[in-house]
């Protein structure tokens, strides 16, 4: 501690200018690299952003709002994405419809029913859930789900055929690769990041509330709709978007299982497409504005996760400010 | 539970009765099942690939190269997208584990509540929102377009994923680091450098592993960066920086959609190896957190 030898022990308290002169310079060169570290990630993001936007730029050109248009032929030079923002919009609400009820069920049973003690083991079991990786779930998906799968939709699809509402929704042409596939496997990669976000958002709120609603004698049920829904109800709105946000952004489970037929149909037992599954599959021959294409649907695929990250950090923060403040 | 005495009236302690308690009842088994149904997709999952890959695996199995996608099954192995996943998940925690650390102390020590520090902690948050792909996509923009394929690119990509992940776990447990220990060292007249380096890490370094060994364990299961950076090689390449390169998760891309027994069979073995990596990984994360956990809530 060489440095405490430095200081003049006469310099008056209030002032720090001594101290400030005698600062090392390996001390300023950390503080700079700590900062640098910081700003790379503002720096990555923005270069994402630019780089990407400016590969894409002859789709954008050569296109112009046909970009939005159903019709994806690349032999015949027509890139319309319609077809893959339907698919991952359609895919993503199907996973956060299927996940959200069951993860929120899941972050109530670690928070209110089961002792912490016990919670430990579920716990583990759904950090089990989030390691198995993207590319596993598509390889049983495509190897031993959608197989399967083909029988039942086939089943369902001749039951509901002709139904209001239910027919044009599952009825046929049905097939295991469909885009209901590709959400029920989405929901299943996505509940791990639900629950464990929603079980922070509900293990904040204060004990002194549950007990009140204890003392007025509600069953655990009435305590959590009376005393912990309204509390985490934001902070589970912004994890609900995180994980709509992560449905949005899965690729290759979603390459595989999807079906890989660029329609926009109703019929959700139907092969369809998305905006990641196409740029998976299809990057590798493509060249020219194909490329510039695909690059383009990244750059609109970039800029949705990012408006629904925002909202969904946006959502927590807020409530999370507003609890403090309480 | 006897009545509350002294009173006119007697106040009923019992348990809600009628259909207060069967909504109770009915709500709590519905939680229970919630658990059930994703147990049953993850415990069909496991038993698949341990079922399908066990009945693979060998030590020619883990060290053999990749045969021909048409070769019949219990030729060839997946030596080179083992050593390929190694390189480029260890290059990728080599760039982004530091960096993510020095973010993170940024964050915690240096910026605190300043606005700049409270804006890159939110967009560091956003990012680990930004799909897989599209940092496959900007590396093969900045890098692959200039330098060819290599396992460089890959681990670049993965380093681009690993980094807010990191900076986030590190920055949860520096904020746990307790301030005395902090003003203990000022007033033996240490630099903020010095007390971040040899008071504030050591005091966190547990979590901070473990976070950044998760981190990793994402990593080495990705498919979407290396699709477009690293190409794809049936040898053994140990050079990172130069030549196309494999990994398990690409080489299961590939055969998941292969109509050859062989490839299929060749694929379960690597998913279970894979799987096998990433499952090691958490543990180890697990041990480390409860053996060095000391300022957790």
């Amino acid at each position: 501690m060489s440095t405490a030898t430095q200081v003049d022990p006469a310099t008056p308290a209030g002032s720090t200018k001594a101290l400030d002169q005698r600062r090392p310079l390996g001390d300023r060169g950390f503080a700079i690299l700590a900062l640098a570290s910081g700003l790379l990630v503002l720096v990555i993001l923005v270069w994402i952003a630019v780089s990407t936007t400016n590969q894409a730029w002859p789709w954008f050109t050569t296109e112009g709002w046909k970009i939005f248009t159903n019709n994806w032929n690349p032999a015949a030079n027509d890139f319309g994405a319609l077809a893959f923002i339907y698919g991952t919009a359609v895919t993503a609400l199907i996973a956060v419809i299927l996940a959200v009820p069951v993860s929120v069920g899941i972050a109530m049973l670690l928070t209110e029913v089961v002792p912490r003690r016990r919670a430990q083991p579920i716990v583990y079991v759904i950090d089990l859930l989030a390691v198995v990786p993207s590319v596993v779930w598509g390889l049983w998906g495509i190897l031993v789900f959608v197989p399967w799968l083909n029988h039942i939709y086939a089943h369902i699809g001749s039951a509901v055929q002709g139904l209001w509402i239910l027919g044009p929704l599952f009825g046929p042409p049905t097939s295991g690769a469909s885009f209901f596939t590709c959400g029920v496997i989405l929901a299943f990669m996505i509940t791990p990041i639900v629950t464990s976000l929603s079980r922070e958002v509900i293990a904040t709120v204060p004990a002194i509330d549950k007990e009140g609603a204890y003392a007025l004698g509600a069953t655990r049920w009435e305590m959590i709709t009376g005393a912990v829904w309204p509390h985490s109800q934001g902070g589970i709105t912004g994890a609900v978007l995180l994980g709509l946000g992560r449905a949005v952004g899965e690729t290759i489970a979603v390459a595989l299982v999807i079906g890989s037929s660029a329609v926009i149909t109703s019929h959700l037992f139907a092969p369809g497409y998305n905006m990641a599954a196409v740029i998976a599959n299809q990057f590798g021959e493509a060249t020219g504005v194909f490329r510039a294409a695909l690059f383009g649907i990244g750059v609109l695929l970039f800029v949705f996760t990012i408006i629904i990250n925002v909202l969904a950090r946006g959502v927590v923060e807020r409530s999370a400010r507003r609890k403090r403040g309480a | 539970m006897t009545a509350v005495t002294g009173e006119p009236q007697k106040v009923d302690l019992h348990e809600a009765k009628g259909w207060r308690r069967t909504k109770n009842r009915i709500m709590t088994t519905l939680m229970v099942t919630s658990f059930v149904v994703v147990l049953i997709p993850l415990a069909f999952v496991l038993v698949t690939v341990i079922g399908k890959g066990a009945s693979v695996i060998s030590w020619s199995f883990l060290t053999s190269s990749i045969p021909p996608q048409t070769s019949p099954v219990g030729v060839g192995g997946i030596g080179p997208a083992i050593v390929g996943t190694i390189e480029i998940t260890a290059v990728a925690t080599v760039i982004a584990v530091p960096l993510g650390i020095l973010g993170a102390i940024y964050l915690n020590e240096y910026g605190g509540k300043n606005p700049l520090s409270a804006f890159i902690g939110f967009m560091s948050d956003v990012m680990t929102g930004v799909p897989s792909i599209i940092m496959g996509l900007f590396i093969f923009t900045i890098w692959t377009l200039h330098f060819g394929l290599s396992g460089f690119g890959g681990a670049l990509a993965l380093a681009c994923l690993m980094l807010p992940i990191v900076i986030r776990s590190s920055y949860e447990i520096l904020r746990l680091v307790p301030n005395s220990l902090r003003e203990g060292s000022y007033a033996l007249g240490a630099t903020k450098a010095r007390v971040t380096v040899t008071v504030v890490l050591p005091a966190a370094i547990g979590g901070i592993v473990s976070g950044a060994l998760l981190a990793v364990a994402r990593a080495a299961g990705e498919t979407a960066p290396l699709l477009f950076t690293i190409g794809a090689a049936h040898m053994t390449n140990r050079n990172v920086f130069s030549g196309a390169n494999t990994s398990l998760p690409s080489l299961i891309f590939t055969n998941a959609s292969s109509p050859y027994a062989g490839a299929e069979a060749l694929g379960w073995g690597a998913a279970l190896t894979l799987i096998a990596i990433c499952f090691i990984l958490m543990i180890v994360a697990r041990l480390v957190t409860a053996r060095f956990a000391r300022y957790t809530h």
